[in-house]
């Protein structure tokens, strides 16, 4: 059927059972945009309009990453474009699949420095899984297919479409063509092609899976590490938690892995890392052999690499050949999904029992919690998982409130928890927690944030309020940029160079100026009343809760030295 | 950064010819702070595949983190190591000297003809040479011509193959390669 290239975009968003989309019009993307009203795709195809494409790029990421489906972000050419660049190394920084859709100028004005060009693909090169310009009418349908595929398959990721103006006027041929019929046509078909080899059921080597079972019937002291990667993987997680149960070893997660062990099994240590538990980071210094699934031992992990897990054999099992040996040196490797790998473990391993290593790494003593009176940050994290079952999203930014997220809410299942774990993008909360909402209409969706995060995004409030999304933000209001005060209180001598917030606005009026109702803790009492209220109101909501300025986030390693030099308290 | 196990690795790239992979590619190794020594790139016997290849000086760890980069990109197809044992290596130099008597262009020539490069152009006032080889060879006659004076000078850019009948589509049978495709499969 002919059609124009603006009608094929929303005709290739429907092939992917595409229905919602976040974005922001503008000048070059206009055409797109007409569709919704033009050919009523409005009716199939639901437009989220925020107040910042920055807004729109993490929700499209929030979506993503809450429902496992792909997240979709349109935005117009130059700042419409760069505004989506936090959001675009946000997701690809924590393997998110999004399908961001830019126009540019058309041809005819690109290279002029025309109004409002950019290159957005060289822009965003690196950070993305791949991205794609597109001047020819007849290449986009193709492109886009391939570009969902990309951004979902292997290790998923954010890829980008800049689509010149002139292209989404110009008509061209289509043919609806259900997904499973995409890899045997065009791009990907010739992707596939150069593969040389059979990639229709890829499956890890046995070899390799047979070694890891050895290693583990020699090993007397084993830990499991999980990361992002069994988040990310489909059906991975029930999978995993039959390997943890049958090995019978103590789980630590970094803060992408969060809900892949439930917070609260006895075989959980907690997070690892620079903020990760007594147990956890003390089991990787002594384990013998460390398993680690789908995750890359980022600095905040392996704080020291040359001395992370030294007495271990470390396995590291992940999809992403790249990956291996890259920030650690590794014993040995599994390539392949996460939930194959896990399959096919279950398979031949026998019940394991390590009590004696288990009590061992449990008999570690954490953090003492404070309780005086005084609104406490584990105080607010408690009373939700109280008040929601341990049932709701958490969406954090990023800082103190983020790690105090991490440690105090025990999270249940994959896509539970939300949060800016490799690019750590501040403002990037409100949006996620919006998509995730719209994601999952069902589910009590929360915004963790602080009093300098929320500031960041906190316009998105109004695209909270007009589409009725009715997410709780939770600010662990300190009045200052706590992480940071946090390392000038403990490294900089208590020199607090510009991380005092002792300034508007108000957040309960301003949620009211939003149209949203805003409510005021100072005490666990008084939280626990206003988050009932939230939960009962099912409206945008907002509550402030005065913390402590120095409250700290305990225990912590200093970046570059091992997990053994932390503080506790 | 510590350069004292670095050494040269020559790299060969099989990537998709089109717009914006040139760049790709380059781009990550300023990504990852490595310096581009010398890089040709140019079309193969298939139209829609280029080859480029790659001089980087740095150590082996680098050097394997370069390529499994380079692996995981959609638009590379396939990349090598050349081993320098086993690979032949040539970089096409043109240098512009100046010659303006008669005795200058005969030492020029014949100096020319010992090392086997051409005289491309000449003027009244200029030779034109055009020379082959590794780069030992190249910056012997570079060495010697500096006396009469060097005007311009311009190289291509080293390129290599294996020698004997390896070539870069070896890496399909090899397991580490099946280990990318896993993480490129798109089904």
């Amino acid at each position: 059927m002919r059609m124009k290239g603006s009608q094929i975009v929303m005709e290739c968003l429907l092939e992917q059972g595409v229905d919602t989309v976040f974005g922001y019009p503008g000048g070059t993307i206009l055409n797109i945009y007409d569709e919704f009203e033009l050919h009523g795709y409005k009716e199939k195809i639901h437009h989220y309009l925020t107040s910042h494409e920055q807004g729109a790029s993490h929700a499209a990421d929030g979506y993503a990453r809450s429902t496992g489906k792909v997240g979709v972000c349109f935005a117009t050419s130059g700042p419409g474009a760069t505004n989506l660049v936090t959001g675009i190394a946000t997701a690809y920084y924590d393997s998110s699949p999004v399908v961001l859709i830019t126009c540019n100028v058309s041809e005819n004005l690109i290279g002029k420095d025309s109004f409002q060009e950019v290159d957005i693909t060289g822009i965003t090169m690196p950070i993305t899984k791949c991205n794609y310009l597109v001047k020819d009418v007849n290449q986009l349908a193709d492109v886009i297919r391939e570009a969902f595929a990309i951004a979902r398959s292997g290790r998923p990721g954010p890829v980008l479409i800049d689509i010149a103006k002139n292209v989404t006027a110009a008509e061209a041929d289509y043919a609806y063509m259900p997904v499973s019929e995409h890899p045997n046509h065009g791009r990907l078909a010739n992707m596939l092609r150069r593969a040389g080899r059979d990639l229709k059921t890829p499956e890890p080597d046995q070899n390799d899976i047979d070694k890891l079972l050895e290693l583990i019937e020699q090993s007397k002291r084993p830990l499991v590490l999980v990361g992002g990667g069994v988040i990310r993987s489909k059906g991975a997680v029930p999978e995993f938690r039959r390997f943890m149960e049958t090995l019978d070893a103590p789980v630590a997660s970094t803060i992408m892995g969060g809900g892949a062990c439930p917070g609260d099994h006895p075989l959980f240590t907690g997070m690892v890392g620079m903020h990760g538990s007594h147990a956890s980071n003390m089991a990787t210094y002594e384990c013998d052999l460390l398993i680690a699934i789908g995750c890359r031992f980022s600095d905040r992990v392996a704080t020291s690499p040359s001395t992370f897990a030294r007495k271990a054999k470390i396995v590291h099992i992940d999809i992403d050949r790249a990956e291996i040996d890259k920030n650690v040196r590794t014993y040995h490797h599994i390539i392949g999904d996460a939930r194959r790998v896990l399959e096919l473990l279950n398979e031949n391993l026998p019940q394991h029992d390590y009590s004696e290593w288990k009590d061992h790494v449990f008999s570690r003593k954490e953090v003492p919690l404070k309780k005086d009176g005084s609104l406490h940050p584990h105080e607010i994290l408690e009373t939700i998982q109280e008040l929601t079952g341990g049932d709701a999203i958490i969406a954090t930014d990023v800082g103190q409130h983020q790690m105090w997220s991490c440690q105090y809410y025990h999270f249940s299942h994959p896509g539970q928890l939300l949060t800016s774990g490799g690019f750590g993008t501040m403002g990037f909360g409100l949006g996620a927690a919006m998509g995730a909402k719209v994601g999952n209409p069902d589910k009590v969706v929360v915004h963790c944030t602080g009093d300098g995060c929320f500031r960041m995004n906190c316009h998105e409030l109004s695209t909270l309020e007009h589409y009725h999304i009715p997410v709780i933000t939770v600010i662990f209001d300190n009045r200052t940029l706590g992480m940071v005060r946090q390392w000038q209180n403990l490294i900089y001598h208590k020199r607090f160079s510009q991380t005092d917030l002792d300034r508007g606005p108000d957040f309960v009026k301003l949620a009211e100026a939003y149209g949203l109702h805003g409510f005021r803790a100072k005490n666990q009492a008084e939280f626990a009343d206003a988050f009932r209220q939230a939960l009962a109101l099912g409206t945008g909501c907002v509550i402030d809760c005065a913390i402590d300025m120095d409250a700290m986030v305990h225990p912590m390693v200093n970046g570059g030295t091992p997990v053994t030099d932390f503080l506790l308290d | 950064m510590n350069t004292a196990n670095h050494k040269r690795h020559t790299l060969s790239v099989l990537v998709e010819n089109a717009a914006g992979v040139l760049s790709q590619v380059s781009r990550l190794f300023s990504r990852k702070g490595y310096n581009i020594e010398s890089l040709a790139v140019g079309t193969t016997d298939d139209p829609g595949v280029s080859r480029i290849t790659i001089e980087v000086l740095c150590d082996d760890q680098q050097i394997e983190q370069i390529t499994n980069q380079l692996r995981k990109q959609y638009s590379v197809y396939s990349v090598r190591l050349l081993p320098p044992d086993s690979s032949i290596r040539r970089e096409l130099v043109l240098i512009k000297v100046k010659a303006e008597s008669r005795e200058v262009r005969n030492e020029v020539i014949q100096i020319a003809n010992i090392f086997r490069a051409s005289i491309i152009d000449v003027s009244t006032t200029t030779l034109t040479l055009a020379i082959i080889g590794e780069e030992s060879k190249d910056d012997a006659l570079e060495r010697l011509l500096d006396e009469f004076g060097i005007l311009e000078l311009v190289r291509t850019g080293m390129v290599a193959l294996e020698r004997g009948r390896a070539t870069i589509s070896d890496n399909a049978d090899n397991k580490e390669t099946d280990e990318f495709e896993l993480g490129k499969n798109v089904l």
